[in-house]
């Protein structure tokens, strides 16, 4: 019969609209594993959240924008782990890495520390290209993708300032990274030590 | 490798039937025949007719500059499966003209206008050879090597204003215009609208003429798009119609364009992948896939066992995500606004989350790298995709099937529409899903399998009649057997590393081409590569299944309403990002 479909159709809907609440009441009642969340595997109904209000948890590989980790020295100086060795501006797709690498004053020779560091926040592709292929593990792929702005223009070209980060940060936004790191860094000082 | 070369007994053939004009290619890592444009369709012709290569997968071309070559590539294969015949034909670079395969191929149309419009080679006897991804009117052929585009710094990536002396500033300010778009001399905006269409309108064949008509009313030509919910992105239909009734159309694509294969040559052979994310967006990990098996051809690696359960793992969920993402869209075409598509897209969602998890993005995935993969699947991971396949995914599938199939708006609008017999699908060169709905069980996994399909069961789904609701069954099909290849995965995925070697931001490939192809969820994927040795890629073609399936289109729409012209394009599964590249 003619009709039947728009009716099973509309019942769909409006099983969701039910089972939104079922989910709900469901989930006062439990105890709360992430995948009971809305838009998780176990979440039937309304599967959306309210954006500026609620917020998703960014998994740890999340990529948006890099930033240049600096340490903090005791007199509070940023001390930047970069050494200015330009494999990220080599190997990034869209070239939005700047670099001019840093010059002793007197001799003119190089030194290991980048004078300043562009990335054109426009151009970049958040591939994390850079993250991946730096030896130094200095820049590092940011989790705060909320970027708008009013103007374009030169605001986004980030420069070393706006770019830097502490590494207490890198290591609250992607914890398993870091610990491997630091993991890995203190079994190369003690093969050092030993040698 | 060996020193002696051993001819494939098919190019023996060939060498004795016309021992004048087709020689061996014999250039270090080259393959395939060289045939001279004068007995270029006898040849094609013995193949398709006595030698059963009814299939041409791909038309390109490649520019030897600074030698005065130009060489056209195609790519032969047989319906029933196999390894493909390569065939070249070289030309001056003045003046290049090479006979048109598209009488003998009609899949041949869109792809020898790409090549006129990008190489400038002219195609004789093509029955409409106009530009294609640019505008009538652009001023020279922009994959020559010697072409040059508006902001251009250097032949080739990376740029030496980067380091050691970077400086951070807009690259955009040092253009005149202001903008990214470059006008031969002597242009003037003003004169453009006219002359760029008349030649498309004329190419329709609209006929002024009364006697010509069936009905009794005038012809009528309607723009569908650029601009239009129903194109799935900037694609536009012209359409010419006699009352409702569709008489001819012509797909106008190129508003993405962005000339991704220039592109492509100015990269690195590494920087080449986050860009194969934005072909196909809606499944990034298969675009990554052909990629890497393409450019692994001609390195010479093998992918790390774990690599390859992976890569494999992560293809199919691509495809599952990217067919409950068509199977919502069309019925977004057919008027369920949004609410059933939004159903859909609930699925695809928790795909997109683990390929959050694993790859650091949702849709711009750029996971694969040359021998492997870039990071390993964490056991949660694994647990998640286990629960998904075995406990959501079926259930869910199987309720939207329930809804969908049974529902007889659905059955009205969409059986006996858009008919495409198997016949014309394969001469039409299209692929995947819409090839096999045609009743064409040709499967890239299984035709010609590549990583770790040979030893994965899984059916090869087709159904016969060739219609849009054929379509949409032979994607739900697909769905059940990418979750059945997921289960095995699953179950048999070993413990190892995830890349053979170590990982390197410059990959060594030595001079030689290579064609590798996968099954996307729109079809055969092709990248043809060439390298002459250097840190770029000499040539980076894609072969886009979804551009290549606009063949057809016209076909699929003639006789049919023009509201059905909406449910065809959904049908046959296009994304801009691909078709325009
Ligand atoms: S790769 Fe790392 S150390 Fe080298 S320039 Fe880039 S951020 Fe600095
Ligand atoms: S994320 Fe990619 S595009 Fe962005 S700066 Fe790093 S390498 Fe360049």
């Amino acid at each position: 019969m003619n009709g039947i479909g728009i009716i099973k159709g509309l019942l769909i809907t409006l099983k969701h609209f039910f089972d939104t609440y079922i989910f709900d009441f469901g989930r006062k009642q439990k105890n709360l594993t992430p995948d009971d969340k809305r838009g998780m595997v176990n979440s039937s109904g309304l599967f959306t959240i309210q954006y500026p209000e609620e917020v998703l948890a960014a998994s740890e590989e999340f990529r948006v924008i890099p930033f240049l980790v600096y340490e903090t020295a005791e007199n509070g100086d940023h001390k930047y782990r970069c050494t200015s060795c330009g494999i990220c501006a080599k190997v990034c797709p869209t070239q939005c890495i700047f670099i001019t690498r840093k010059k002793d004053a007197e001799t003119g020779k190089p030194i290991p520390s980048p004078e300043e560091f562009y990335i054109d926040t426009d151009k970049c592709m958040n591939c994390g290209f850079c993250a991946e292929y730096c030896p130094f593990d200095a820049i590092k792929m940011n989790h705060d993708f909320e970027l708008a702005t009013y103007v374009r223009g030169d605001t986004h070209i980030y420069n070393k300032e706006m770019l830097g980060k502490p590494v207490e940060y890198y290591a609250k936004i992607r914890p398993v990274n870091y610990a491997l790191e630091v993991a890995e860094k203190a079994e190369k000082a003690e093969k050092a030590t030993a040698a | 490798m060996s020193d002696q070369i051993v001819i494939h007994p098919l190019y023996a053939k060939l060498l004795e039937k016309f021992p004048e004009s087709v020689v061996m290619d014999e250039r270090q890592g080259f393959s395939g025949i060289v045939v001279q444009a004068i007995t270029l369709l006898e040849v094609v012709k013995e193949l398709r007719d006595n030698l059963g290569y009814d299939y041409l997968s791909s038309v390109t071309a490649v520019d030897d500059f600074p030698e005065e070559r130009l060489e056209v590539i195609y790519h032969l294969f047989k319906s029933i499966g196999g390894a493909p015949v390569e065939i070249k034909v070289f030309l001056e670079r003045e003046e290049p003209v090479v006979p048109s395969l598209t009488p003998m191929y009609p899949g041949a149309e869109l792809q020898e206008r790409e090549v006129w419009d990008l190489y400038g080679i002219r195609f004789d006897d093509h029955p409409d050879l106009r530009r294609i991804l640019l505008w009538e009117g652009f001023e020279g052929f922009p994959l020559r090597k010697d072409w040059k585009e508006p902001l251009y710094e250097e032949d080739t990536k990376p740029f030496k204003s980067r380091w050691p002396e970077g400086k951070g500033e807009r690259k955009e300010l040092l253009n005149p215009y202001k903008d990214n778009v470059q006008y031969p001399r002597e242009f003037d905006p003003n004169t453009l609208s006219g002359d760029v269409d008349q030649a498309m309108y004329k190419s329709l064949e609209y006929s002024d003429d009364p006697n010509s008509r069936v009905l009794q009313t005038d012809q009528m030509v309607v723009n569908i798009g650029p601009q239009h919910p129903s194109t799935h992105g900037v694609f536009r239909m012209t359409v010419v119609m006699e009352g409702e009734t569709i008489v001819n159309l012509k797909p106008v694509v190129g508003y993405l364009h962005r000339n991704h294969e220039k592109i492509g040559e100015r990269n690195t052979w590494l920087q080449n992948m986050p860009y194969t994310d934005r072909l196909d967006y809606l499944a990034p990990m298969s675009n990554n896939f052909g990629y890497a098996i393409t450019v692994e051809k001609l390195m010479g690696i093998v992918p790390t066992e774990r690599a390859e359960y992976i890569r494999v793992m992560m293809a199919e969920l691509t495809r599952i995500a990217s067919h409950t993402m068509t199977t919502g869209f069309l019925l977004n075409d057919l008027g369920a606004y949004f609410t059933p598509a939004l159903y859909a897209l609930e699925e695809r969602e928790l795909i997109l989350d683990i390929f959050e998890e694993v790859a650091g993005s949702r849709m711009m995935v750029n996971y694969f790298r040359f021998g492997g993969v870039v990071r390993d699947v964490s056991p949660e991971v694994l647990k998640k995709i286990r629960h998904l396949v075995y406990n959501r995914l079926p259930r869910k599938i199987d309720e939207l099937d329930k809804y969908i199939s049974a529902n007889e708006i659905v059955r009205i609008r969409c059986e006996g529409v858009g008919v495409l017999t198997a016949d014309d699908a394969i001469a039409f060169s299209t692929t995947g899903p819409n090839l096999r709905a045609s009743g064409v069980p040709y499967d890239v996994r299984r035709a010609d399998p590549y990583s770790i399909y040979e030893s994965l069961d899984f059916d090869v789904c087709t159904r016969d009649h060739g219609d849009v609701f054929d379509r949409y069954r032979v994607r739900i099909d697909e769905i059940h057997q990418s979750i059945r290849i997921l289960k095995q995965v699953l179950d048999r995925i070993p413990e190892g590393p995830i890349m053979a070697g170590k990982p390197q931001y410059v990959a060594k490939v030595p001079a030689g081409e290579a064609y590798g192809r996968v099954e996307g969820p729109r079809g055969e994927l092709g990248f043809y590569v060439v390298s002459d040795g250097k840190p770029n890629p000499k040539r980076y073609h894609v072969r886009a299944p979804s551009f290549i399936n606009l063949t057809s289109l016209a076909q699929m729409c003639k006789g049919a309403k023009v509201a059905d012209a909406v449910t065809i394009l959904g049908a046959v599964d296009i994304v801009l990002g691909e078709v325009d590249r």
